[in-house]
């Protein structure tokens, strides 16, 4: 059998001695899609920051495809869409595009190709300071998307973006998973989540209290799975 | 050859980024120019004395006038939290440190190309007579500003005291280098070679480059992942 996605073996967070992650564990197959709910500080974002290589766990392990996360071969396959859009407001669309995708080896037609994609072809070569927000999260949804990663992960990806570019991620995000790719999002809009997850986790004061199959109950109540697992349950 | 190619990739979109809003170059280079007028005002020097004292100058300007550029070496990263962008991505900690270090450096080294004509009118020194040897003591010991500072710069990035804490962290730990750099620079200035026992003071400056750089390359990584 071939390795998880994502695993994640008894990872533990302290910033001094608060424990923001308390010793999580779960493991995703390529193709899923994991919601990763959970009130503000529950440590959806710290937990996202681990799996991406961005910060390393005080005491636990994360593998990526049976992988180190900060191995290079397994970074390549990553897409990060953080809170912030991640890019260069003093440098255009393409060249932002270009700067990152230089990286991963993408080259300069792909690149035109996300472009139109994200509907931003007018304006690629106009610095980003002069976008509007919702022009400023598609261009960070490309630059995410352009190297076709297999592991996506995402916290809070549905803020700020208008019905259209919701449409436009959710497109995106569906025809990742039908290509194999795992995602993993966090966020608080738990209907956008739940529409596109397989799997559902909630984090609460660092804990992992639930990781489960999504459920019609879940799909169908928004606030089903906070009463059902949360602390206030 | 992949670190190397992300290095490239990334001094350059430094490059394109500080030529965009030129707001290293412009405080950098308008600093280092006032202070070379106060000191020909106020001190009036002679020939012997910058002779003296010449080299010394040199370097005190670059090194304060450096710390302006290697503190936004990865405080331009902060903004929409680009940095994050960057750790995630399959560049190394250390080929982000080069590829920092390499365009700290381009943009120290073009400033103090423009500062030597400069100094030479301002102090009527014909600083060029042995410019190979010059050009290369500036390179050695920018490289090494450039270095320390851009390390520093990334242990710094997320205090908020970041432009204090740099300058006190950066000018400590540069002094082996500066040292040699000046001795080197005021004998190069009166157009002389290198004499033999100053070559003490070169090895010592290249011993410095070559010991920061590797560590530099070898820490990058555990200072950028936290």
């Amino acid at each position: 059998m071939s390795a998880p996605a994502v695993a994640a073996a008894g990872v533990w967070k302290y910033f001094g001695d608060y424990p923001a992650l308390r010793d999580v564990r779960f493991e995703l197959q390529p193709g899923e899609c994991l919601a990763l709910l959970g009130r503000n500080g529950a440590g959806k974002t710290t937990l996202l920051r681990i799996l991406g290589g961005l910060s390393g766990a005080s005491k636990g392990a994360v593998e990526i495809n049976g992988g180190d996360v900060r191995a290079s071969e397994t970074r390549a396959r990553i897409g990060w869409l953080g809170h912030s859009i991640g890019l260069y407001d003093e440098l255009s669309a393409r060249e932002n595009l270009r700067t990152f995708g230089s990286l991963y080896g993408v080259t300069r037609a792909t690149i035109s190709e996300w472009l139109e994609k994200v509907n931003l072809t007018h304006v690629a070569d106009a610095p980003v300071r002069e976008y509007s927000r919702g022009m400023r999260q598609r261009l960070a949804v490309a630059r995410a998307f352009q190297h076709g990663p297999r592991l996506l992960l995402l916290d809070e990806p549905f803020t700020s973006l208008d019905d259209k570019a919701i449409a436009l991620l959710q497109g995106l995000l569906a025809e990742a998973r039908g290509s194999g790719a795992t995602i993993i999002l966090s966020t608080h809009q738990i209907r956008e989540a739940m529409e596109l997850a397989s799997k559902v986790a909630l984090l609460d004061r660092g804990k992992l209290v639930h990781f489960g199959e999504r459920t019609e109950a879940m799909l169908q109540d928004a606030g089903y799975l906070y009463r059902t697992y949360g602390s206030a349950a | 050859m992949t670190m190397l190619r992300h290095a490239a990739a990334i001094a350059s979109k430094d490059l394109r980024s500080e030529f965009r809003t030129k707001e290293s170059i412009n405080s950098t280079l308008s600093f280092s120019v006032v202070i070379l007028l106060l000191f020909a005002f106020a001190f009036d020097p002679s020939p012997d004395m910058i002779v003296e004292f010449g080299g010394g100058l040199l370097w005190i300007v670059f090194v304060f006038a450096g710390a302006l550029i290697v503190n936004r070496a990865f405080a331009r990263e902060l903004p929409n939290d680009c940095i994050d962008v960057l750790v995630s991505s399959p560049a190394s900690g250390a080929s982000l440190f080069l590829g920092k270090a390499t365009a700290a450096f381009v943009l120290l080294f073009g400033i103090e190309c423009i500062c030597l004509p400069v100094f030479g009118i301002l102090y009527n020194v014909t600083w060029w007579r042995n410019l190979s040897g010059l050009l290369g003591i500036l390179a050695l010991g920018t490289w090494a500003m450039a270095c320390v500072g851009v390390f520093i710069s990334a242990l710094t990035v997320n205090l908020r005291l970041r432009e204090v804490m740099l300058p006190m962290l950066v000018y400590p730990v540069l002094i082996p280098a500066i040292l040699p750099a000046m001795m080197l620079t005021n004998t190069l200035l009166t157009g002389q070679p290198i004499p033999s026992d100053f070559m003490v003071w070169l090895r010592l400056l290249i011993g410095f480059n070559v010991m920061f750089t590797t560590l530099s390359v070898y820490l990058a990584e555990t200072v950028l992942v936290r």
